[in-house]
């Protein structure tokens, strides 16, 4: 598992690649809480990520709701393979505001 | 060639002076739904309870995710065992827990996770299995089907790589039957699990089988395609399909040995 983090016009866009699972998937909850608490816009990107189960799902929905507490954004983009059929799975596609990519985002935000 | 996740070799096992079963060879492909169908007293629940190392045999090996279950340290089962759900027949939750405690259970004694995260780990379980809002229920004030969802919930909380599910329709009417089966094609399809169903229910076998283990008095007496189990020409597959009283009766020595069994009871 590897995560970046990088700046794109008013958002921090966080890269997750590989697989996120229960041995990593509460350090990236803080980092990404730790973006929200800044008062950061956050996009998660998925394009590279294989595979999330549960534990990663349910770091989200905690980093989602900080994000309504702050009053920021968060975003899932590049949802493909297994984590999109996770996100089906779990209905979390209903809760979570998904775009393809890191510029759909951008650029109408 | 895909490596198989499961491989039983020459499992031989019995009770008292019984043989149960009987030189079990099987493998189970990754991502594959294997169901090991059965009558009472083929061996099924036997070979389930050696894949899952409850049992010893008198001989043979199973190898899960390249780890001979039977020689592993303790250190290596442990590992192993977290990659491995098992659903039993009644559900087996803890009777002085409420559905939500029972289902955490795996995530408290294995993982670190924050308590909110592991809240909505078992939210989120719940409502897969269609039980939203039970979790501060007690197993015993649950119906069959909704037993056997929690304890499948449970099973699952940890998104297990190897699922084992014993019985999942039996007892249950047939709508809630069928919503079962369609949980473990969804279970394998989304989560690539790999699912080991033992039961005796043809629909369900017909339903969500890609493989079908046919035991007949401890032997596998058939390894295919659900097609394939139709089509055989075999009596004793074609009376269990037919739903035919078995006729088929093992010779004098082994019936004789059975009746003075002091453990055959």
């Amino acid at each position: 598992m590897n995560i970046e983090i990088e700046q794109q016009n008013n958002y921090q866009v966080v890269k997750l690649y590989g697989e996120v699972d229960l041995s990593n998937s509460r350090s990236i909850k803080l980092d990404i809480i730790k973006l929200i608490k800044s008062k950061n816009n956050v996009i998660v990107d998925f394009t590279h990520l294989q595979y999330i189960d549960s534990s990663g799902m349910a770091s989200l929905v905690e980093a989602f709701n900080e994000a309504k507490e702050n009053h920021t954004e968060f975003h899932i983009v590049g949802a493909n393979g297994s984590p999109l059929q996770v996100l089906q799975l779990t209905r979390l596609n209903t809760v979570f505001n998904l775009a393809d990519s890191v510029g759909a985002v951008t650029h109408n935000g | 060639m895909v490596k198989p996740i499961i491989t039983v070799e020459h499992l031989f096992a019995q009770y008292g002076d019984t043989q149960v079963l009987k030189d079990v060879n099987l493998e189970v492909n990754p991502g594959e739904i294997l169901v090991v169908m059965g009558g009472s007293g083929s061996g099924k629940s036997t070979l389930l309870n050696h894949m899952l190392g409850l049992k010893t045999p008198v001989s043979g090996t199973i190898m899960i995710d390249g780890v001979n279950i039977f020689t592993a340290k303790s250190k290596q089962l442990r590992h192993l065992r977290q990659k491995m759900g098992v659903a039993f027949q009644g559900g087996a939750l803890l009777s002085s827990l409420t559905v939500a405690d029972n289902v955490r259970l795996p995530l408290e004694q294995n993982t670190s996770l924050d308590t909110q995260t592991i809240d909505i780990m078992v939210r989120m379980k719940l409502e897969l299995m269609n039980m939203a809002g039970t979790g501060h229920m007690m197993p015993s004030e649950l119906s069959g089907g909704m037993l056997k969802r929690a304890g499948l919930a449970r099973a699952v909380i940890m998104d297990p790589k190897l699922l084992f599910f014993d019985e999942p329709s039996a007892g249950l009417d047939p709508t809630t039957a069928v919503e079962l089966d369609e949980l473990i094609l969804t279970l394998r399809d989304a989560m690539n699990m790999t699912i080991v169903v033992v039961t005796h229910e043809l629909e369900s076998v017909f339903k969500i089988a890609d493989r079908v283990v046919v035991l007949f008095n401890g032997e596998v007496v058939a390894n295919g395609t659900v097609d394939e189990i139709k089509n055989s020409p075999d009596e004793r597959i074609q009376n269990m399909i037919n739903r035919q009283p078995n006729t088929y009766r093992d010779d004098g020595e082994v019936y004789f040995n059975r009746l003075l069994d002091k453990d055959n009871i």
